[in-house]
Protein backbone atom coordinates (compact mmCIF):
# COMPACT_ATOMS: atom_id res chain seq x y z
CA UNK A 1 0.00 0.00 0.00
CA UNK A 2 2.69 2.49 0.94
CA UNK A 3 5.37 3.37 -1.50
CA UNK A 4 8.88 4.53 -0.75
CA UNK A 5 8.30 7.65 -2.80
CA UNK A 6 6.62 9.82 -0.21
CA UNK A 7 4.89 12.25 -2.55
CA UNK A 8 2.81 9.81 -4.53
CA UNK A 9 1.68 8.04 -1.38
CA UNK A 10 -1.97 8.91 -0.81
CA UNK A 11 -2.80 8.72 2.87
CA UNK A 12 -6.27 10.13 2.89
CA UNK A 13 -8.84 10.57 0.20
CA UNK A 14 -12.26 12.18 0.36
CA UNK A 15 -14.47 11.70 -2.68
CA UNK A 16 -17.67 13.66 -3.22
CA UNK A 17 -18.39 14.24 0.44
CA UNK A 18 -21.76 15.74 1.31
CA UNK A 19 -23.15 16.20 4.76
CA UNK A 20 -26.56 17.19 5.90
CA UNK A 21 -27.53 17.70 9.52
CA UNK A 22 -31.17 17.09 10.34
CA UNK A 23 -34.05 16.47 8.00
CA UNK A 24 -36.81 18.33 6.23
CA UNK A 25 -37.24 22.06 6.62
CA UNK A 26 -34.64 22.44 9.33
CA UNK A 27 -31.97 20.45 7.48
CA UNK A 28 -28.56 22.13 7.27
CA UNK A 29 -26.27 21.29 4.40
CA UNK A 30 -22.79 21.51 5.91
CA UNK A 31 -20.84 20.09 2.93
CA UNK A 32 -21.63 19.54 -0.73
CA UNK A 33 -19.49 17.43 -3.00
CA UNK A 34 -16.10 18.03 -1.40
CA UNK A 35 -13.07 16.20 -2.81
CA UNK A 36 -9.76 16.27 -0.99
CA UNK A 37 -6.59 14.19 -1.17
CA UNK A 38 -3.74 14.26 1.33
CA UNK A 39 -0.41 12.71 0.42
CA UNK A 40 2.38 11.63 2.72
CA UNK A 41 4.62 14.59 3.40
CA UNK A 42 1.82 17.07 2.80
CA UNK A 43 0.14 19.46 5.18
CA UNK A 44 -3.14 20.84 3.85
CA UNK A 45 -4.72 23.84 5.52
CA UNK A 46 -8.48 24.33 5.40
CA UNK A 47 -9.62 27.91 5.69
CA UNK A 48 -13.06 29.42 5.58
CA UNK A 49 -15.48 31.55 7.52
CA UNK A 50 -17.10 30.17 10.63
CA UNK A 51 -19.90 27.78 9.65
CA UNK A 52 -18.35 26.96 6.28
CA UNK A 53 -18.02 23.28 7.22
CA UNK A 54 -14.37 22.95 8.26
CA UNK A 55 -14.94 21.01 11.47
CA UNK A 56 -17.51 18.78 9.82
CA UNK A 57 -15.02 17.92 7.09
CA UNK A 58 -12.35 17.06 9.65
CA UNK A 59 -14.56 14.76 11.74
CA UNK A 60 -15.65 13.00 8.55
CA UNK A 61 -12.01 12.59 7.45
CA UNK A 62 -11.28 10.96 10.80
CA UNK A 63 -14.24 8.61 10.73
CA UNK A 64 -15.91 10.29 13.70
CA UNK A 65 -18.91 11.32 11.57
CA UNK A 66 -20.40 9.35 8.70
CA UNK A 67 -21.12 11.56 5.69
CA UNK A 68 -24.56 11.64 4.08
CA UNK A 69 -22.84 10.64 0.86
CA UNK A 70 -19.33 10.21 -0.48
CA UNK A 71 -16.35 8.02 0.33
CA UNK A 72 -13.55 8.33 2.87
CA UNK A 73 -10.47 6.24 2.19
CA UNK A 74 -7.85 6.12 4.94
CA UNK A 75 -4.57 4.42 4.02
CA UNK A 76 -6.40 2.42 1.38
CA UNK A 77 -9.29 1.40 3.63
CA UNK A 78 -12.79 2.41 2.66
CA UNK A 79 -14.45 3.54 5.86
CA UNK A 80 -17.93 2.78 4.51
CA UNK A 81 -17.10 -0.92 4.39
CA UNK A 82 -14.78 -1.09 7.42
CA UNK A 83 -16.06 -2.71 10.61
CA UNK A 84 -16.47 -0.58 13.73
CA UNK A 85 -13.49 -2.41 15.20
CA UNK A 86 -11.49 -1.65 12.06
CA UNK A 87 -12.32 2.04 12.31
CA UNK A 88 -11.47 2.04 16.01
CA UNK A 89 -8.08 0.52 15.22
CA UNK A 90 -7.44 3.17 12.57
CA UNK A 91 -8.22 5.84 15.11
CA UNK A 92 -5.80 4.32 17.60
CA UNK A 93 -2.92 3.67 15.23
CA UNK A 94 -3.19 5.82 12.16
CA UNK A 95 -5.13 8.95 13.00
CA UNK A 96 -4.16 11.63 15.45
CA UNK A 97 -6.81 14.18 16.40
CA UNK A 98 -5.82 17.52 17.77
CA UNK A 99 -8.76 19.49 19.10
CA UNK A 100 -8.99 22.58 21.19
CA UNK A 101 -10.50 21.06 24.27
CA UNK A 102 -8.20 18.84 26.24
CA UNK A 103 -9.29 16.30 28.81
CA UNK A 104 -6.18 15.35 30.68
CA UNK A 105 -6.63 12.87 33.48
CA UNK A 106 -5.79 14.76 36.70
CA UNK A 107 -4.47 11.70 38.53
CA UNK A 108 -1.91 10.94 35.84
CA UNK A 109 1.34 12.80 35.23
CA UNK A 110 1.97 14.50 31.89
CA UNK A 111 3.90 11.57 30.48
CA UNK A 112 1.35 9.03 31.76
CA UNK A 113 -1.39 11.00 30.03
CA UNK A 114 0.57 10.95 26.79
CA UNK A 115 1.29 7.20 27.12
CA UNK A 116 -2.38 6.37 27.61
CA UNK A 117 -3.35 5.70 23.97
CA UNK A 118 -0.28 3.48 23.55
CA UNK A 119 -1.11 1.55 26.73
CA UNK A 120 -4.62 1.00 25.37
CA UNK A 121 -3.10 -0.24 22.15
CA UNK A 122 -1.01 -2.82 24.03
CA UNK A 123 2.42 -1.23 23.69
CA UNK A 124 5.20 -2.45 25.95
CA UNK A 125 5.70 -0.06 28.86
CA UNK A 126 9.30 0.91 28.03
CA UNK A 127 8.60 1.48 24.37
CA UNK A 128 5.49 3.51 25.18
CA UNK A 129 7.43 5.62 27.64
CA UNK A 130 10.10 6.48 25.14
CA UNK A 131 7.54 7.30 22.42
CA UNK A 132 5.67 9.51 24.89
CA UNK A 133 8.91 11.29 25.75
CA UNK A 134 9.49 11.94 22.02
CA UNK A 135 6.00 13.41 21.74
CA UNK A 136 6.58 15.63 24.76
CA UNK A 137 9.86 16.79 23.28
CA UNK A 138 8.09 17.67 20.03
CA UNK A 139 5.91 20.14 21.92
CA UNK A 140 8.92 21.36 23.94
CA UNK A 141 7.64 20.07 27.28
CA UNK A 142 9.99 17.20 28.09
CA UNK A 143 10.99 19.03 31.24
CA UNK A 144 7.41 18.76 32.53
CA UNK A 145 7.05 15.00 32.00
CA UNK A 146 6.46 14.23 35.67
CA UNK A 147 4.22 17.17 36.49
CA UNK A 148 0.51 16.70 37.08
CA UNK A 149 -2.06 18.68 35.06
CA UNK A 150 -2.89 21.03 37.94
CA UNK A 151 0.79 22.01 38.10
CA UNK A 152 0.75 23.15 34.48
CA UNK A 153 -0.57 26.29 32.79
CA UNK A 154 -3.54 26.07 30.43
CA UNK A 155 -1.27 26.39 27.42
CA UNK A 156 1.04 23.66 28.71
CA UNK A 157 -1.93 21.37 29.33
CA UNK A 158 -3.05 21.94 25.79
CA UNK A 159 0.38 21.05 24.44
CA UNK A 160 0.34 17.85 26.56
CA UNK A 161 -3.03 17.00 24.99
CA UNK A 162 -1.51 17.62 21.56
CA UNK A 163 1.44 15.35 22.39
CA UNK A 164 -1.07 12.65 23.41
CA UNK A 165 -2.95 13.13 20.13
CA UNK A 166 0.11 12.56 17.97
CA UNK A 167 2.07 10.06 20.09
CA UNK A 168 3.36 6.90 18.44
CA UNK A 169 3.47 6.20 14.76
CA UNK A 170 0.27 7.87 13.54
CA UNK A 171 0.66 8.91 9.95
CA UNK A 172 -2.37 11.15 9.59
CA UNK A 173 -2.80 14.15 11.83
CA UNK A 174 -6.07 16.06 11.86
CA UNK A 175 -5.99 19.34 13.74
CA UNK A 176 -8.96 21.66 14.33
CA UNK A 177 -7.83 25.16 15.33
CA UNK A 178 -5.11 23.60 17.48
CA UNK A 179 -3.55 26.89 18.42
CA UNK A 180 -6.78 28.57 19.42
CA UNK A 181 -6.13 29.08 23.10
CA UNK A 182 -2.36 29.44 22.82
CA UNK A 183 -0.38 32.64 22.73
CA UNK A 184 1.30 33.21 19.40
CA UNK A 185 4.78 32.00 20.39
CA UNK A 186 3.38 28.77 21.88
CA UNK A 187 1.10 28.31 18.90
CA UNK A 188 4.20 28.36 16.75
CA UNK A 189 5.66 25.45 18.75
CA UNK A 190 2.61 23.39 17.80
CA UNK A 191 2.81 24.37 14.14
CA UNK A 192 6.51 23.57 14.01
CA UNK A 193 5.75 20.16 15.52
CA UNK A 194 3.06 19.50 12.89
CA UNK A 195 5.42 20.62 10.15
CA UNK A 196 8.18 18.29 11.40
CA UNK A 197 5.85 15.31 11.59
CA UNK A 198 4.65 15.95 8.08
CA UNK A 199 8.18 16.47 6.75
CA UNK A 200 9.05 13.10 8.29
CA UNK A 201 6.35 11.45 6.17
CA UNK A 202 3.00 11.98 7.87
CA UNK A 203 0.06 13.69 6.20
CA UNK A 204 -1.94 16.39 7.90
CA UNK A 205 -5.00 18.56 7.73
CA UNK A 206 -4.93 21.81 9.65
CA UNK A 207 -8.19 23.67 10.08
CA UNK A 208 -7.63 27.30 10.88
CA UNK A 209 -9.05 30.71 10.18
CA UNK A 210 -5.69 32.31 10.82
CA UNK A 211 -3.74 32.98 7.63
CA UNK A 212 -0.49 33.07 9.55
CA UNK A 213 -1.05 29.48 10.63
CA UNK A 214 -2.37 28.29 7.28
CA UNK A 215 0.88 29.56 5.79
CA UNK A 216 2.72 26.64 7.39
CA UNK A 217 0.86 24.29 5.05
CA UNK A 218 1.87 23.13 1.59
CA UNK A 219 -1.57 23.75 0.19
CA UNK A 220 -4.48 25.91 1.30
CA UNK A 221 -8.05 24.92 0.54
CA UNK A 222 -10.95 27.32 1.07
CA UNK A 223 -14.41 26.27 2.04
CA UNK A 224 -17.34 28.54 1.41
CA UNK A 225 -20.84 27.36 2.34
CA UNK A 226 -19.69 23.76 2.35
CA UNK A 227 -18.00 23.85 -1.04
CA UNK A 228 -14.36 24.08 -2.00
CA UNK A 229 -13.71 27.44 -3.59
CA UNK A 230 -12.20 26.88 -6.99
CA UNK A 231 -8.46 26.69 -6.44
CA UNK A 232 -7.56 27.28 -10.06
CA UNK A 233 -7.63 31.02 -9.70
CA UNK A 234 -7.42 32.22 -13.24
CA UNK A 235 -5.78 35.50 -14.10
CA UNK A 236 -7.58 36.00 -17.35
CA UNK A 237 -9.78 39.05 -17.52
CA UNK A 238 -12.56 36.93 -19.01
CA UNK A 239 -13.02 35.05 -15.76
CA UNK A 240 -13.21 38.30 -13.80
CA UNK A 241 -15.56 40.16 -16.12
CA UNK A 242 -18.94 38.62 -16.63
CA UNK A 243 -20.81 39.95 -19.65
CA UNK A 244 -22.41 43.25 -18.68
CA UNK A 245 -26.18 43.20 -18.90
CA UNK A 246 -27.34 46.09 -21.08
CA UNK A 247 -30.26 48.06 -19.73
CA UNK B 1 11.63 54.53 5.31
CA UNK B 2 13.87 56.47 7.60
CA UNK B 3 17.14 55.89 5.80
CA UNK B 4 18.42 59.16 7.12
CA UNK B 5 17.95 58.33 10.78
CA UNK B 6 19.05 54.72 10.31
CA UNK B 7 22.36 55.79 8.81
CA UNK B 8 22.79 58.38 11.49
CA UNK B 9 22.15 55.76 14.21
CA UNK B 10 24.79 53.51 12.67
CA UNK B 11 27.24 56.42 12.52
CA UNK B 12 26.61 56.95 16.22
CA UNK B 13 28.60 53.71 16.69
CA UNK B 14 31.66 55.23 15.03
CA UNK B 15 32.81 56.95 11.82
CA UNK B 16 32.18 55.07 8.55
CA UNK B 17 32.87 55.26 4.82
CA UNK B 18 29.86 55.45 2.53
CA UNK B 19 30.26 51.92 1.24
CA UNK B 20 30.76 50.62 4.75
CA UNK B 21 27.48 52.24 5.81
CA UNK B 22 25.68 50.39 3.08
CA UNK B 23 27.06 47.07 4.29
CA UNK B 24 26.14 47.89 7.88
CA UNK B 25 22.59 48.86 6.91
CA UNK B 26 22.09 45.67 4.86
CA UNK B 27 23.54 43.48 7.59
CA UNK B 28 21.08 44.89 10.10
CA UNK B 29 17.99 44.66 7.89
CA UNK B 30 18.64 41.36 6.14
CA UNK B 31 19.00 43.20 2.81
CA UNK B 32 15.22 43.65 2.73
CA UNK B 33 15.51 47.23 1.47
CA UNK B 34 18.86 47.30 -0.31
CA UNK B 35 20.26 50.81 -0.69
CA UNK B 36 22.44 51.82 -3.59
CA UNK B 37 25.60 53.74 -2.99
CA UNK B 38 24.15 56.82 -4.69
CA UNK B 39 21.29 56.95 -2.17
CA UNK B 40 23.77 56.64 0.66
CA UNK B 41 25.95 59.50 -0.57
CA UNK B 42 22.95 61.73 -1.28
CA UNK B 43 21.70 61.15 2.25
CA UNK B 44 25.14 61.76 3.71
CA UNK B 45 25.47 65.03 1.77
CA UNK B 46 22.18 66.23 3.19
CA UNK B 47 23.16 65.14 6.69
CA UNK B 48 26.42 67.09 6.31
CA UNK B 49 24.56 70.13 5.00
CA UNK B 50 22.29 70.01 8.07
CA UNK B 51 25.27 69.76 10.38
CA UNK B 52 24.41 66.28 11.65
CA UNK B 53 27.59 64.64 10.32
CA UNK B 54 30.94 65.97 9.24
CA UNK B 55 32.98 64.90 6.24
CA UNK B 56 36.56 63.96 6.88
CA UNK B 57 39.41 62.97 4.61
CA UNK B 58 40.82 59.56 5.39
CA UNK B 59 44.30 61.08 5.45
CA UNK B 60 43.19 62.96 8.58
CA UNK B 61 42.77 59.61 10.31
CA UNK B 62 45.74 57.67 9.07
CA UNK B 63 48.59 59.15 7.09
CA UNK B 64 49.02 56.33 4.57
CA UNK B 65 45.34 55.97 3.59
CA UNK B 66 44.17 57.20 0.21
CA UNK B 67 42.04 60.30 0.24
CA UNK B 68 38.75 58.50 0.80
CA UNK B 69 36.02 60.43 2.54
CA UNK B 70 34.46 59.21 5.71
CA UNK B 71 31.75 60.55 7.94
CA UNK B 72 31.51 61.27 11.65
CA UNK B 73 28.39 62.11 13.61
CA UNK B 74 28.16 65.51 15.33
CA UNK B 75 26.55 66.34 18.68
CA UNK B 76 23.49 67.61 16.81
CA UNK B 77 23.42 64.27 14.98
CA UNK B 78 23.53 62.38 18.27
CA UNK B 79 20.55 64.21 19.66
CA UNK B 80 18.66 63.57 16.40
CA UNK B 81 19.27 59.81 16.86
CA UNK B 82 18.08 59.96 20.46
CA UNK B 83 14.97 61.84 19.34
CA UNK B 84 14.28 59.28 16.62
CA UNK B 85 14.59 56.26 18.92
CA UNK B 86 12.47 57.93 21.59
CA UNK B 87 9.51 58.92 19.43
CA UNK B 88 6.91 56.90 17.50
CA UNK B 89 7.04 56.53 13.74
CA UNK B 90 4.27 58.72 12.35
CA UNK B 91 2.24 57.10 9.64
CA UNK B 92 0.43 59.45 7.35
CA UNK B 93 -3.28 58.75 7.57
CA UNK B 94 -4.01 58.06 3.94
CA UNK B 95 -1.02 56.40 2.37
CA UNK B 96 -2.25 55.24 -1.02
CA UNK B 97 -2.95 51.55 -0.79
CA UNK B 98 -3.00 50.09 -4.27
CA UNK B 99 -5.15 47.15 -3.25
CA UNK B 100 -7.73 49.19 -1.34
CA UNK B 101 -8.07 51.49 -4.34
CA UNK B 102 -8.43 48.55 -6.69
CA UNK B 103 -11.21 46.99 -4.60
CA UNK B 104 -12.97 50.32 -4.13
CA UNK B 105 -12.98 50.91 -7.88
CA UNK B 106 -13.86 47.29 -8.73
CA UNK B 107 -16.90 47.30 -6.46
CA UNK B 108 -18.39 50.23 -8.38
CA UNK B 109 -17.97 48.63 -11.84
CA UNK B 110 -20.91 46.69 -13.25
CA UNK B 111 -20.18 43.10 -14.27
CA UNK B 112 -17.04 42.61 -12.19
CA UNK B 113 -17.04 39.46 -10.11
CA UNK B 114 -15.71 41.10 -6.97
CA UNK B 115 -15.67 37.82 -4.99
CA UNK B 116 -13.27 36.50 -7.57
CA UNK B 117 -11.10 39.62 -7.43
CA UNK B 118 -10.84 39.05 -3.68
CA UNK B 119 -10.13 35.34 -4.05
CA UNK B 120 -7.38 35.95 -6.62
CA UNK B 121 -5.74 38.46 -4.30
CA UNK B 122 -6.11 36.25 -1.23
CA UNK B 123 -4.54 33.29 -2.99
CA UNK B 124 -1.59 35.48 -4.02
CA UNK B 125 -1.17 37.00 -0.55
CA UNK B 126 -1.33 33.55 1.02
CA UNK B 127 1.37 32.29 -1.34
CA UNK B 128 3.50 35.22 -0.27
CA UNK B 129 2.75 34.38 3.36
CA UNK B 130 3.75 30.75 2.76
CA UNK B 131 7.08 31.89 1.30
CA UNK B 132 7.73 34.18 4.25
CA UNK B 133 6.86 31.40 6.68
CA UNK B 134 9.27 29.04 4.93
CA UNK B 135 12.00 31.65 5.12
CA UNK B 136 11.33 32.18 8.78
CA UNK B 137 11.25 28.48 9.53
CA UNK B 138 14.54 28.01 7.69
CA UNK B 139 16.17 30.82 9.66
CA UNK B 140 15.47 29.05 12.92
CA UNK B 141 16.24 30.48 16.31
CA UNK B 142 18.09 33.75 16.52
CA UNK B 143 21.60 32.65 17.35
CA UNK B 144 23.14 35.82 16.06
CA UNK B 145 22.10 39.45 16.25
CA UNK B 146 21.81 39.53 12.45
CA UNK B 147 19.34 36.61 12.57
CA UNK B 148 17.35 38.34 15.27
CA UNK B 149 17.14 41.58 13.28
CA UNK B 150 16.17 39.63 10.17
CA UNK B 151 13.47 37.67 12.02
CA UNK B 152 11.94 40.90 13.30
CA UNK B 153 11.61 42.07 9.73
CA UNK B 154 10.22 38.75 8.45
CA UNK B 155 7.70 38.78 11.30
CA UNK B 156 6.66 42.27 10.34
CA UNK B 157 6.08 41.22 6.72
CA UNK B 158 4.17 38.15 7.94
CA UNK B 159 1.88 40.23 10.12
CA UNK B 160 1.28 42.67 7.26
CA UNK B 161 0.33 39.85 4.91
CA UNK B 162 -1.92 38.35 7.57
CA UNK B 163 -3.62 41.70 8.08
CA UNK B 164 -4.24 41.89 4.35
CA UNK B 165 -5.87 38.45 4.32
CA UNK B 166 -8.04 39.38 7.28
CA UNK B 167 -9.09 42.57 5.58
CA UNK B 168 -9.95 40.59 2.42
CA UNK B 169 -12.04 38.15 4.49
CA UNK B 170 -13.74 41.08 6.12
CA UNK B 171 -14.42 42.78 2.79
CA UNK B 172 -15.83 39.55 1.40
CA UNK B 173 -18.25 39.28 4.31
CA UNK B 174 -19.17 42.96 4.04
CA UNK B 175 -19.88 42.59 0.32
CA UNK B 176 -21.97 39.48 0.92
CA UNK B 177 -24.07 41.40 3.45
CA UNK B 178 -24.39 44.37 1.11
CA UNK B 179 -25.46 42.09 -1.74
CA UNK B 180 -28.05 40.45 0.50
CA UNK B 181 -29.60 43.80 1.40
CA UNK B 182 -29.36 45.14 -2.15
CA UNK B 183 -26.78 47.77 -1.34
CA UNK B 184 -24.11 46.50 -3.69
CA UNK B 185 -25.33 48.14 -6.89
CA UNK B 186 -22.51 49.37 -9.16
CA UNK B 187 -22.09 53.04 -9.92
CA UNK B 188 -22.83 54.06 -13.51
CA UNK B 189 -20.94 57.01 -14.94
CA UNK B 190 -22.32 60.31 -13.67
CA UNK B 191 -24.66 62.07 -16.10
CA UNK B 192 -23.34 65.53 -15.39
CA UNK B 193 -20.18 66.02 -17.38
CA UNK B 194 -17.66 67.98 -15.36
CA UNK B 195 -16.17 71.10 -16.98
CA UNK B 196 -12.64 70.85 -18.24
CA UNK B 197 -9.90 72.64 -16.43
CA UNK B 198 -9.87 73.66 -12.81
CA UNK B 199 -12.66 72.68 -10.50
CA UNK B 200 -15.07 75.62 -10.09
CA UNK B 201 -14.42 77.69 -7.04
CA UNK B 202 -17.03 77.67 -4.39
CA UNK B 203 -17.98 81.28 -3.80
CA UNK B 204 -18.30 81.96 -0.12
CA UNK B 205 -21.74 83.23 0.82
N1 LIG C 1 -24.05 18.55 15.09
C1 LIG C 1 -24.63 19.46 14.29
N2 LIG C 1 -25.95 19.52 14.15
C2 LIG C 1 -26.54 20.41 13.32
N3 LIG C 1 -25.86 21.30 12.59
C3 LIG C 1 -24.54 21.29 12.69
C4 LIG C 1 -23.83 20.39 13.53
N4 LIG C 1 -22.50 20.63 13.43
C5 LIG C 1 -22.37 21.64 12.55
N5 LIG C 1 -23.58 22.05 12.10
C6 LIG C 1 -23.83 23.11 11.11
O1 LIG C 1 -23.09 22.80 9.94
C7 LIG C 1 -22.46 23.96 9.40
C8 LIG C 1 -20.95 23.79 9.36
O2 LIG C 1 -20.47 23.75 10.69
P1 LIG C 1 -18.95 23.47 11.05
O3 LIG C 1 -18.49 22.26 10.33
O4 LIG C 1 -18.83 23.45 12.53
O5 LIG C 1 -18.24 24.76 10.44
P2 LIG C 1 -16.85 25.47 10.85
O6 LIG C 1 -16.01 24.49 11.59
O7 LIG C 1 -16.28 25.89 9.53
O8 LIG C 1 -17.22 26.66 11.67
C9 LIG C 1 -22.94 25.11 10.26
O9 LIG C 1 -24.06 25.69 9.65
C10 LIG C 1 -23.31 24.46 11.56
O10 LIG C 1 -24.31 25.19 12.23
MG1 LIG D 1 -15.07 24.65 13.55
Amino acid sequence: MSTVDGKSDVLLQLNGISMQYGKGETAVTALSGVDLTVHAGELVAIMGASGSGKSTLLTIAGGLTTPTSGEVIVEGQWLSTASPAGIAALRRRTLGFVFQDFNLIPALSAIENVMLPLDLDGWKRRKARSAAMDALRSVELESRANHYPDELSGGQQQRIAIARAVVGTRRIILADEPTGALDSATGEVVLRMLRKRVDAGAGGILVTHDARHAAWADRIVFLRDGRVVDESVGHSVDTLLAPVAQP
Amino acid sequence: MSVRQSLLAILDQGPCYGYQLRTEFDRRTGSTWPLNVGQIYNTLDRLARDGLVEKLEASDASPDATSQIYFRITDAGRSEVAGWLGSPVERTAATRDELAIKLAIAVTLPGVDIARVIQVQRAATLRNLQELTKTKNATGDPETSENLAWLLIVDSLIFQAEAEVRWLDHSEARLARAAATGHAAPLPLGTEIPKRGRPTKVVPA
